[in-house]
C-alpha cells in the first residue's frame, strides 16, 4: 500500500505495515504517557500497549530508536520538530535516533488545532515533563543494575553514564528494565538547567521533514492514496448557500475517463465546517475530474440564498458608515468624550483592508473512505478533531467512528483549520462505496475559501501640543468569524483580544470600539486574523500622529508607549489566563522597538529620491515585534522593498533558525497583503480565481533583505507563526509616506497609483 | 500511443492527449514529487525537465511529451548540489513549492554557472513560495553554483 510504506519512509524509520498501523510505539518496550491520566504511567515492557493509545507521547525500542509523537500538525512552522526536540533534549537522547509519529486526531492528546501559534507554549512544559520522566527512571533502571545509587549516575546522549566506574548503557539496553518501575512523581524529577539543554534554542536544529522535502519525498495531503480509490472534483455553488435546481451531466459523462456524477447537499446554516454543496465529478484521475467538471451544467436556485446580494463597493460604503457611528465598548480607560470635549487638536483617519484568501500552495485535499459505518481519512488538515466532528456530524455517525491521518500540509495559514473539503470526499465516499480524494483547483481554493474579513476602521485623537495624544478612540466593524458558527453574529468576539482591547499606548483617555456588520462569504482566520487590519490602522494612526507632531516616528512611538510598565488589562477567560502569565510588558516592547530602529541604522541613513523608512511595533499571539521597512519608489510609483529588519522577543524559543525563517516569512507574506492581494465580491460570486488576478508576491518584488533579530529571553515561550505579521503592512506604508508624503489608508497599495 | 522517457525509463501513454504531465506523472505513474499548485503555469509547483529544460508540466499535454526525455524530482540522484545547498541554508518551511524552486534552480545553473541575484530574480519569479522562502532560495542557488564551480 503506497501511503503506507511512504508514510514509513517519511517518518524516517523502517516501520512494517503492521509496525505503522498498529503506531510504532506499539512496538517500544518503553512507553510514557501523561496529562489526561493523573500521574505518568509506563506500559509494561511485556504487555503491548493498545494500538494508537492516545495517551503515549514516546517510546525507547530495545535497539536504541525513540519514538515521540507529534500531535500537533506540520503546515511549515516547525511544530512538528519543534515538540519532539523538546522531549528529546530532556530525556537527553540522540536526536538522530528519533523517529517522529504523527498523531491521529483525538481529544486524548487535548486541543490539536494548530493554530493560535500556541503548538510550543501550550505544551513546552509538559513535553520537558514527558523527557525527563524518561530519563530519570533510564538512570534508576541503570543504576539498578550496576548497583550503585542514582544520584552517582547521569546521561550523555542516549547513553547512562557512571563516571567514577567509566561504565554506561545505552538507553536501548536499559528500556526495558525502566519499563518495569514504577513512575517517579512529578515533583521528583529534576528537569535540566536551561545551560544544560542541548537542543532547545540552539542553531544545530532543523526540520525533521527537510531531507524528505527536498527529495520529492515527503507526503502531502496531495500525495495521499488509498488503494481502489476515485478522484473527485466539486462544481460549488457560486454564492455561498445557493442550491442546486436542475443539472445536466450528460457532456461531463462523455470525457474520457469520467464515471459518474453525484450531488452534495447545500449546508443547513449556520455553515461551519459543512460542505458547501454542488455537484461532484467522479473520474479515474484528477484530469479527467476537473475536464468532465467544465462541461456540467447547473442551474443554481438564485431564490435559496440571502447572499447574492454581495457587492464589495457598496458594502465598503456600509462598513465606513458604520464606523462613523459609536459602537460596542470593549476598553475603556479614562473618559475619551470629556478629553475630545476639551478641545485641542483633532485628528481623525479612516482605514479599510479587503478580504484575503489563504492561498497556500497546496489546495485543499482529502482522501476518504466509508465502509461499515466507519470513515477513514488522510488530510492535510491543522486540526484533525474538527475532521472527526464534522464528518461526525455531515454523515451521523459517532466522532469516534472516524479515524483521521495528519499529512504534511502544504501551508495551511488557517485555511486548513476548517475540514469542509474531508467532509466532501466521506460524503461521496458513503454514496459510492469506494475511497475518494477530492482535489480543489486553485480557482476553488480562492473563490470559496473561509475569507479573511474585510474590515473599516475609524480612528479619532485629540492632541496637545506638545504632539501626544490626551485621548484615543479606535473603532473597528468587519463581518465576524463568529458568522461561521452563529449565522446571526454581527459582533466581533475572540477579534477583540487580537490588537484591539490590549493597545499598549501611554494614553490617559482610551476607548476601543466595535461596529456590526453582516456576512455574505465564509468568514474564517488567516494568519495573525484580526491583527493584520488592527496593526494596519493603530500603526498607520500612530505614524500619521507622529508626523503631525513633526517628531521622529521611532520616537515618537517609543513616547506612546510610555515607560517601562505592565499594562493593565480588563480581560475575561482565556485572555486573562495568559495575562497572567504572559503580563503584557512595554519594557520587552520598547526594547524591540530600540533593536529595530538600531540595527536599521535609523535616522543615520541618508534616504535618497523616493527612498524612506517606517516602523511598527505589535504584540501578537504574546510576543513583542517591532519592524523597519525600507522603501524605494520609482518614478512609475512602483514600490520595491531593498530591506527588512525585524526585532522579536517570543520569550524562550526552541529553534532560532526556523524563527528567523519564519519572520522572513512573514515580511514575504506582508508584502503580498500590503502591495498585492484583494479578494472582491460582485452579486455574491468572487471575482478573483486564480494568481493572475489575485497575485501573491513574487521573487523579484519580495523583500530583498530581511533581517531578523531575536531577543535573548527566559521569558516562557510564546508564538512564532504568526507574530511576524501584523507589523509589515504599517510598516511598509509608512515608509512609503516617508518615501512620498503620500498617506495610503487602504491595502493593497497596487488598487492606489502607488504600487 | 505516444512513447516518451521519464527518469531514464521507457514509457508509454495512449490515454487523453489533452491530459497535462502533471497528472500523468502524479496519478498514473505515481510520482508525486511534482506538485499540483495552480494548472495555469502560474505558479511553478509542477516544475520538471523536458530535455533538460525546466517546464511547467501542469501545462503540457502529453502529446507535446512525445520522444522527450522527462526528469523529475525523483530522476534527480540525491544529495544533488542543489538540495545540498537547500538543506544547509534550510530553505523549507512547508516544503511544498520547494521540489519545483529545486528543479527550476537546478536548470538555471546548468545553463548559468555564476548566475547574479537579477539572474536569479528573472529565473525563479515564475515560482511561487507562499511561505516566503525566497531569501533563502536566492542563497541556496549561490552556494550550489560555488559549490559546482
Amino acid at each position: 500500500m503506497k501511503l503506507i510504506e511512504n508514510v514509513s519512509r517519511q517518518v524516517g524509520g523502517n516501520f512494517s505495515r503492521r509496525g505503522f498501523l498498529q503506531g510504532a510505539l506499539a512496538s517500544g518496550v518503553f512507553v510514557l504517557g501523561a496529562r489526561f491520566i493523573p500521574e505518568p504511567l509506563w506500559a509494561q515492557g511485556e504487555t503491548p500497549a493498545p494500538p494508537f493509545e492516545p495517551s503515549l507521547w514516546m517510546s525507547i525500542a530495545s535497539d536504541g530508536t525513540v519514538t515521540i509523537v507529534a500531535h500537533r500538525s506540520e503546515m511549515g512552522c516547525g511544530s512538528r520538530t519543534a515538540l519532539p526536540l523538546v522531549v528529546a533534549d530532556e530525556l537527553d537522547a540522540d536526536w538522530s535516533k528519533v523517529n517522529i509519529e504523527q498523531a491521529l486526531g483525538d481529544p486524548k492528546y487535548g486541543d490539536q488545532d494548530t493554530d493560535g501559534s500556541h503548538s510550543v507554549r501550550s505544551n513546552f512544559d509538559l513535553m520537558r515533563q514527558v523527557g525527563a520522566t524518561g530519563r530519570a527512571m533510564l538512570i534508576t533502571a541503570a543504576a539498578a543494575q550496576w548497583n550503585v545509587s542514582p544520584k552517582e549516575c547521569t546521561t550523555e546522549p542516549h547513553f547512562v553514564v557512571h563516571k567514577s566506574s567509566d561504565r554506561k548503557l545505552g538507553y536501548g539496553e536499559v528500556a526495558a528494565a525502566a519499563a518495569k518501575l514504577p513512575v517517579p512523581k512529578k515533583e521528583s524529577v529534576a528537569l535540566k538547567q536551561r545551560s544544560e539543554w542541548r537542543y532547545i534554542g540552539k542553531e544545530s536544529n532543523a526540520l525533521f521533514d527537510l531531507p524528505e522535502i527536498v527529495t520529492g519525498k515527503a507526503i502531502f495531503g496531495m500525495d495521499a492514496t488509498m488503494p481502489g480509490m476515485v478522484y473527485a472534483a466539486v462544481e460549488h455553488p457560486p454564492v455561498l448557500g445557493q442550491k442546486i435546481k436542475s443539472y445536466d451531466d450528460k457532456a461531463a459523462l462523455k470525457v474520457p475517463g469520467v464515471q459518474k456524477t453525484l450531488t452534495i447537499d447545500t449546508f443547513k446554516p449556520p455553515h461551519q465546517f459543512q460542505p458547501l454543496g454542488g455537484v461532484a465529478v467522479i473520474a479515474d484521475n484528477t484530469y479527467a475530474a476537473f475536464k468532465g467538471r467544465k462541461s456540467l451544467k447547473i442551474e443554481w436556485d438564485v431564490k435559496s440564498s440571502p447572499h447574492a446580494v454581495y457587492n464589495s463597493q457598496p458594502f465598503r460604503k456600509t462598513l465606513e458608515a458604520t464606523s462613523r457611528q459609536p459602537g460596542k465598548v470593549v476598553r475603556n480607560v479614562g473618559d475619551v468624550d470629556a478629553a475630545f470635549a476639551k478641545g485641542g487638536k483633532i485628528i481623525e483617519a479612516e482605514y479599510y483592508t479587503p478580504h484575503l484568501a489563504h492561498a497556500s500552495m497546496e489546495p485543499p485535499v482529502a482522501v476518504a473512505e466509508y465502509r461499515n459505518g466507519k470513515v477513514l481519512a488522510w488530510a492535510p488538515t491543522q486540526n484533525p478533531q474538527a475532521v472527526q466532528e464534522t464528518i461526525a456530524g455531515v454523515l451521523g455517525i459517532k466522532k469516534e467512528d472516524v479515524t483521521c491521518h495528519v499529512t504534511l500540509l502544504g501551508g495551511g495559514f488557517g485555511r486548513k483549520s476548517k475540514p469542509d473539503q474531508v467532509a466532501e470526499a466521506a460524503v461521496l465516499s458513503k454514496q459510492l462505496g469506494k475511497p475518494v480524494k477530492v482535489v480543489w483547483s486553485r480557482e476553488d481554493d480562492i473563490r470559496f475559501d473561509y475569507f479573511h474579513t474585510v474590515a473599516a476602521m475609524y480612528m479619532k485623537a485629540a492632541v496637545g501640543p506638545d504632539g501626544k495624544p490626551s485621548a484615543w478612540l479606535q473603532r473597528t466593524v468587519y463581518p465576524p468569524i463568529g458568522s461561521t458558527f452563529d449565522a446571526s453574529a454581527t459582533y466581533a468576539l475572540d477579534e477583540m483580544g487580537l490588537g484591539w482591547n490590549n493597545l499598549p499606548f501611554d494614553i490617559p483617555n482610551h476607548r476601543a470600539e466595535n461596529g456590526p456588520a453582516d456576512f455574505h462569504v465564509r468568514i474564517g482566520w488567516l494568519r495573525s486574523v484580526a491583527n493584520v487590519y488592527h496593526a494596519f490602522a493603530i500603526h498607520s494612526f500612530a505614524d500619521e500622529l507622529a508626523h503631525n507632531a513633526n517628531k521622529d516616528s521611532v520616537q515618537y512611538l517609543l513616547d506612546l508607549i510610555g515607560p517601562p510598565r505592565i499594562v493593565k488589562l480588563d480581560l475575561t477567560g482565556d485572555e486573562a489566563e495568559d495575562d497572567k502569565r504572559y503580563p503584557l510588558d512595554t519594557a520587552r516592547l520598547r526594547r524591540v522597538v530600540e533593536i529595530a530602529a538600531e540595527k536599521s541604522g535609523w535616522g543615520k541613513r541618508s534616504m535618497g529620491k523616493g527612498c524612506g523608512m517606517g516602523i511598527a511595533a505589535h504584540r501578537s499571539f504574546l510576543t513583542y515585534v517591532a519592524t523597519v521597512v525600507e522603501v524605494e519608489v520609482n518614478d512609475r510609483g512602483q514600490v520595491h522593498i531593498p530591506n527588512v529588519w525585524t526585532a522579536v522577543d517570543a520569550g524562550t524559543i526552541v529553534s532560532p533558525d526556523n524563527i528567523r525563517n519564519q519572520f522572513e516569512g512573514a515580511a514575504v507574506f506582508g508584502t503580498s497583503l500590503a502591495l498585492f492581494s484583494e479578494i472582491t465580491a460582485t452579486n455574491g460570486v468572487i471575482d478573483q480565481s486564480n494568481f493572475h488576478n489575485y497575485p501573491i508576491t513574487r521573487m523579484n518584488r519580495a523583500p530583498r533583505h530581511i533581517e531578523v533579530h531575536i531577543v535573548e529571553s527566559e521569558a516562557p515561550p510564546a508564538g512564532v507563526g504568526e507574530p511576524g505579521l501584523p507589523p509589515v503592512a504599517p510598516a511598509i506604508y509608512n515608509a512609503v509616506f516617508a518615501a512620498t508624503g503620500e498617506r495610503v489608508r487602504e491595502l493593497p497599495l497596487s488598487k492606489t497609483k502607488l504600487g | 500511443m505516444i512513447r516518451f522517457k521519464v527518469n531514464g525509463k521507457e514509457k508509454t501513454f495512449d490515454g487523453d492527449p489533452d491530459m497535462p504531465l502533471l497528472w500523468y506523472l502524479r496519478d498514473v505513474a505515481q510520482l508525486t514529487g511534482t506538485k499540483f499548485g495552480c494548472g495555469m503555469s502560474l505558479c511553478g509547483a509542477c516544475t520538471v525537465h523536458q530535455n533538460g529544460a525546466a517546464i511547467r508540466s501542469c501545462t503540457t499535454a502529453m502529446k507535446e511529451v512525445g520522444g522527450a526525455e522527462i526528469t523529475t524530482i525523483e530522476g534527480i540522484a540525491p544529495m544533488h548540489p542543489v538540495q545540498k545547498a537547500w538543506m544547509e541554508i534550510r530553505v523549507p518551511q512547508c516544503g511544498y513549492c520547494q521540489t519545483g524552486q529545486i528543479m527550476q534552480a537546478i536548470a538555471l545553473l546548468k545553463d548559468n554557472k555564476n548566475p547574479s541575484d537579477q539572474d536569479i530574480d528573472t529565473a525563479m519569479s515564475g515560482n511561487l513560495c507562499r511561505c516566503g522562502t525566497y531569501q533563502r532560495i536566492r542563497a541556496a542557488i549561490h552556494q550550489a553554483a560555488k559549490e559546482t564551480a
